[in-house]
């Protein structure tokens, strides 16, 4: 059992927001999300698997809702009402990522299915024009498999060489020997903002620094970034930087690829169709303006609309509160989870976001998410898209408990009873 | 509500924390891997076919107690058996952990295995308990490819 005191809900405060004098009631937020009220198994549910998709806010589903009641047309064809209504509430979708991100111009938002749409966008198009035989794409020991494979494609098709800049045995990048992979033939640099399975912030920003001395583009993948911490790809001077909607309290199949528009102008488009050219005839087509080259087909117009509410409502709360409400949520689950005989941490970055890996003795990570669900507590157990990560580790799977704004003390509580309950089983 | 106890018997902890037949097997004419993409679960199924008979049976490999457990419940329960034997015994496993077996059917045939019932209360874990039998269906077969679950 933990000997933390336990705290009534809505008794969390953060000492941070105390001192700012701002209050972040995470009973409050709770109640924004329908899904959280339910029971499992006969528990109030207990969500810890936001590292593979998040709940949604009422204010979310109400705008997806809303689209279609009222809303849904084709955008940027139509000269009728609901068409033009449609367009508006698409393009103002692209501003809010635009401000969300603080991009430049709205036109470097692309609208993709998500971050592994747009890494194999930049892979496709980027990448086939600028990586040739013999060059190399430089990424870290601790991507997700959808910023591996699509390079791994690439540098098949060109006779390129994919490199890997190792890690800790703490899961941190190290930067020395990523400087030292750096070189002549280095055409891209991709890596992680935040690790979702060792939960690692990455130094994404001495990374491009190291990068840019040497005139390689990077691509970040915040995929597990921008649920937890501000991003502002200026100040950052990423080249292109992605993420995923569902991760960020938004709908699943709309996501964010952002380019500097010289990068994205200079590419071919990735996909041919409707609404991505400007002129077609069977002798030459000519292409769209940015970002609509890259938007071929009808895009998820209830995705993107979806989306700019989930990140109006993450503006409500504001970042750095629920970045602070997080931190203290994982400091407080790293403090009992590892007290409990038999833990052994995977991914113990000094600067870490969202994401507690673990083992217990020997059990398997599948047995452990097997009885903590039947405790209520959703948890992810296996490689996390990240087979490397495990192999780096020496280790098959990890159990992750992964946070978000809207969990608890009190959850994180139920966790490691939960995790009691596995020695039990397996005593 | 699903029975943990149902799922985690002691038979089947016991088998996961002490397997038995858990080794290479030098004397295998025919052997085929099961992987299970999704959690990772890899074993080696080794096999010494003399004709139909199944002389001698082992394993090793990796993977989450209901599916060590399996593995090494299996070994005993073909050892010695024919391959027709062996084949039944899988098609009566399979109806068991996927819930198609009546409760009250004949379960004799399944001796031991019969520990793995609550499986089918836990549909994402059917795969664990049969990773090993597809493996071994392909040793029996002559297979040489990984067999896998998905």
């Amino acid at each position: 059992m933990t000997t933390a005191a336990k705290r009534l809900p809505g008794e969390f405060r953060s000492p941070q927001l105390r001192d700012a004098g701002v209050e972040f009631d995470v009973d409050k937020v709770r109640s924004d999300f329908p899904i959280l009220r339910q029971r499992v198994h006969g528990r109030p549910l207990v969500y810890l698997d936001n590292a593979a998709t998040s709940q949604k806010p009422q204010v979310v589903i109400d705008a997806i809702g809303r689209y279609y009641e009222r809303d849904n047309a084709n955008i940027h064809r139509g000269v009728h009402f609901l068409s033009e209504h449609a367009t508006e509430e698409f393009e103002g979708a692209r501003r809010k990522m635009q401000s969300f991100l603080n991009a430049a111009d709205a036109s470097e938002i692309v609208f993709v299915r998500g971050a592994t749409e747009a890494i194999n966008l930049v892979a496709q198009t980027y990448g086939r024009s600028n990586v040739h035989a013999g060059d190399e794409v430089l990424i870290t020991a601790m991507e997700h498999h959808s910023n591996i494979v699509p390079w791994q494609i690439l540098c098949e098709e060109k006779g390129a060489r994919l490199r890997v800049a190792p890690i800790s045995d703490s899961g941190e990048l190290l930067l020395t020997d990523f400087a030292n992979l750096l070189g002549p033939r280095t055409k891209i640099v991709a890596v992680t903002h935040v690790s979702n399975a060792l939960g690692t912030i990455t130094p994404v920003q001495r990374v491009i620094e190291m990068a840019h001395r040497r005139h390689i583009p990077v691509l970040v993948d915040g995929a597990q970034a921008v649920p937890h911490l501000n991003v502002d790809v200026q100040a950052l001077d990423c080249d292109f930087y992605v993420f995923s909607g569902h991760k960020v309290y938004g709908p699943t199949g709309i996501g964010v690829l952002y380019g500097k528009s010289a990068l994205l102008d200079a590419m071919p488009p990735y996909q041919g169709g409707g609404d991505m050219i400007s002129s077609v005839t069977f002798e030459k087509t000519t292409y769209n303006k940015l970002p609509y080259k890259f938007e071929a087909g009808t895009p998820h117009v209830a995705g993107a609309i979806g989306l700019g509410a989930a990140i109006e409502y993450v503006n409500g709360l504001g970042m750095d509160n629920i970045a602070a409400h997080e931190h203290e949520l994982l400091a407080y689950a790293t403090e009992t989870v590892s007290a409990i005989p038999g833990i052994r941490l995977i991914g113990t970055a000094k600067e870490k976001a969202g994401v507690l890996s673990f083992l217990l003795d020997s059990i398997h990570p599948h047995d452990i998410g097997t009885i903590l669900d039947q405790e209520g507590i959703a948890i992810r157990t296996g490689h996390h898209c990240a087979q490397p990560v495990m192999q780096r580790f020496g280790i098959a799977a990890t159990a992750r408990a992964s946070f978000a704004l809207y969990n608890t003390r009190e959850e994180v509580d139920a966790l490691v009873e939960g995790i009691q309950k596995v020695r039990e089983v397996f005593a | 509500m699903p029975d943990l106890r149902e799922l985690y018997q002691e038979v089947i902890l016991e088998h996961s924390k002490a397997p038995r037949n858990y080794r290479e097997l030098a004397t295998a004419n025919h052997r085929a891997e099961g992987y299970n993409p999704l959690c990772g679960d890899h074993f080696t199924v080794y096999l010494d076919l003399e004709g139909d008979w199944i002389r001698d049976i082992s394993f090793q490999g990796s993977g989450c107690a209901i599916s060590q457990a399996s593995a090494s419940l299996m070994t005993q329960s073909v050892k010695g058996k024919t391959r027709e034997d062996a084949a039944r015994l899988f098609d009566q496993f399979h109806k068991l952990v996927t819930g198609q077996s009546p409760a009250n059917g004949n379960r004799a045939e399944l001796g031991k295995l019969a520990v793995f019932s609550g499986v089918s209360e836990f549909p994402v874990r059917i795969k664990c308990a049969t990773l090993a039998w597809h493996a071994l269906h392909a040793a029996m077969q002559g297979k040489q490819e990984t067999v896998s679950t998905e």
